[in-house]
């Protein structure tokens, strides 16, 4: 409770800025409809109004400011639309027994979802699997982390559509596997890391005591560098999913896909309706910040339960 | 007054008497150089020493003199550029593997996901001894640190001498006879070490471990041993071993006796010959 307050502020804040943008994002639209409907406006062709600045259009024709905030394929929509597009996509057809129409939000956020989740089980087993074998070998230590920093510098959206291709060169039909790939590929570099740094944090006195009991390496990572990694662990967790939500939208980016919050801001755009868009991005965001709690409630229950306060 | 390091000698003349009496470790010409970036550092140059079964025997020096290094070396976790060492008559690292010895370290480094009892379970669960021992032994070394009541607190909740203490349950858990101990109690402050020292004496005589302790407090270095070995930096080496007339039975008050006192004069010059050689 006591970190609602600065997070309720910088929310109001937000929407503050948001909702005053609107409009000089919309001034120009709103007008030009303006137009159509036979209002006077100053200047009064669309021509002219190019070389307008929006804030001189906002002067000069103050009573069609109130139109920009509530206009049907806007710009930028005010938050309210944006809440109320939401709402008629998610609840609304919950309500009526429509949750998993073509429609509903609720049906591409959990095909997002499922897509995430295989991609963040995929990329965490990998990340741990990597920083174990960097950890326990310096040829693997030499010839692996160069190569998962590089694989890092690629623009993920060059290489989606290439996973995409190829996939579907191999006989894959399902639009699942090759979005879980691609989610797993942003998602293991941040468990690999972490995980490196976790394996490698007992301190040397520590791995000298477990020696003096002539304990094997598998019991030294067993009963000391496994536990003292978990809060490393769920540290990169919480940036993994985080990753593999990003990978999974962006997998759902390139033609073809129809269904997932991706595909849903793609058609958006084809098709001009920003609503759609932004009501989209904040179920991406929505879905982002409930993973991203999820796994931090886990590690606080983990974290508190091996007597290590978080 | 100064008796050079000729331990070894003397107790050669007993093994040849007793062939059964061996000591528990022996050092004969201990050479260690650690290459660094600034070049060589002699870390143990030359160092004999022989220890009897039973003996309480205290290392002080200059920090840098190499004392947790000789330690180490004895715990086979370092090992020498020259001379031979012998643990219970093998070489450390048969020791090592025979659990024959108990390491303290100057950190306590408990697990601060296990609970004290769980942190004391440690060696016996790799030891493989079975649960039902596990619990009688950690129950006994409990008692024995006088941290009866605590097994199920973590780490964090405990002082830092209760954690020492901890820590030297720990190693007194599983049965081997030699107790390492370097510098336990160096980050206490004088009351609970006086306090810990007092209940260390009562643990040697009741256990009858053989213990080697590193400090670089006089008082205690007198206190505690039957033998005291001072030692000096550059290159770090033995500069005299006293062996302790006091008796076995000793209450915090013999600091006062002018035995004692007469002890730590010698250890006192011992150390500052030490350095009239470093300058
Ligand atoms: N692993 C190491 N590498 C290089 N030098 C070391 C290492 N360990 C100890 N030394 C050096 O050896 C000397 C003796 O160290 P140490 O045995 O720790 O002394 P003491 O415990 O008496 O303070 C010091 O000069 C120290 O810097
Ligand atoms: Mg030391």
């Amino acid at each position: 409770m006591r970190n609602a307050l600065p997070i309720l502020t910088v929310l109001v804040a937000i929407l503050a800025i948001w909702y005053v943008a609107v409009a000089p994002m919309n001034i120009r639209v709103a007008l030009d409809q303006a137009q159509r409907d036979g209002a006077a406006l100053q200047p009064a062709t669309a021509l002219e109004r190019q070389e307008v600045s929006v804030w001189a259009l906002m002067l000069n024709n103050p009573a069609q400011i109130v139109g920009t905030y509530a206009m049907e394929r806007p710009r930028l929509p005010t938050p309210g639309q944006v809440a109320v597009e939401l709402w008629n996509t998610t609840a609304e057809m919950a309500l009526n027994g429509r949750a998993m129409s073509k429609r509903s939000l609720l049906y591409h956020g959990w095909i997002t979802l499922q897509s995430t989740l295989w991609g963040f089980a995929l990329g965490t087993t990998l990340g741990i699997l990597g920083a174990v074998a960097i950890v326990y070998s310096r040829v693997v230590d030499m010839s692996l982390m160069p190569w998962a920093i590089i694989s890092q510098t690629v623009p993920i959206v060059a290489l989606a559509p290439m996973i995409i291709v190829v996939s579907s060169q191999l006989g894959i039909t399902d639009r699942t596997v090759p979005k879980a790939i691609i989610s797993a590929y942003l998602c293991y570099f941040p468990v690999l890391v972490g995980m490196v740094k976790g394996l490698r944090s007992p301190a040397h006195a520590q791995l000298d005591l477990l020696q003096t009991y002539n304990a094997s390496g598998f019991q030294a990572f067993l009963k000391l560098r496994l536990p003292a990694s978990v809060p490393y662990l769920f540290t990169s967790l919480k940036v993994g999913i985080a990753a593999a939500l990003v990978g999974t939208i962006v997998g759902e980016l390139p033609t073809g896909a129809i269904s997932g919050l991706g595909a849903r801001i793609l058609i958006g755009d084809q098709f001009g309706t920003p609503l759609a868009i932004w009501a989209a991005l904040v179920a991406a965001a929505v879905l982002a910040g409930a993973l991203v709690t999820l796994l931090d409630l886990a590690q606080r229950i983990t974290l508190k339960r091996m007597g290590m306060q978080a | 007054m100064i008796r050079p390091p000729a331990a070894s000698q003397y107790c050669g003349q007993q093994e040849t008497t007793d062939v059964t009496h061996q000591p528990v470790i022996s050092a004969k010409g201990l050479d260690l150089t650690f290459q660094t970036g600034d070049g060589p550092v002699h870390a143990l140059r030359d160092v004999s020493l022989d220890i009897e079964r039973g003996d309480f025997v205290s290392f002080i020096g200059p920090s840098g003199c190499g004392k947790t290094t000789f330690l180490r070396v004895m715990a086979d976790l370092e090992q020498p550029t020259a001379g031979q060492i012998t643990v219970n008559g093998t070489s450390p690292e048969a020791a090592r593997k025979a659990r024959a010895y108990g390491y303290v370290f100057q950190a306590a480094g408990l697990y601060p996901w296990r609970t004290i009892g769980g942190n004391i379970r440690l060696p016996l669960e790799i030891m493989g001894y079975s649960r039902a021992d596990q619990d009688a032994r950690v129950a006994r070394v409990l008692e024995l640190v006088e941290l009866g009541g605590f097994e199920k607190k973590y780490p964090w909740q405990l002082s830092g001498g209760m954690q020492q203490r901890a820590s030297i349950a720990r190693a007194l858990a599983f049965d081997a006879d030699i107790l390492l101990m370097d510098e336990p109690f160096g980050a206490l402050d004088e009351i609970v070490r006086d306090h810990l020292n007092e209940q260390l004496l009562k643990l040697w005589d009741r256990t009858n471990k053989t213990i080697c302790f590193v400090t670089h407090s006089i008082p205690e270095a007198v206190y505690l041993s039957t033998k005291i070995v001072v030692m000096s930096p550059r290159p770090g080496r033995i500069t005299d071993v006293i062996d302790s007339p006091l008796p076995r039975e000793r209450p915090l008050e013999i600091r006062d006796s002018p035995e004692f006192i007469q002890i730590a004069h010698r250890v006192r010059d011992g150390l500052r010959a030490g350095h009239a050689y470093d300058d």
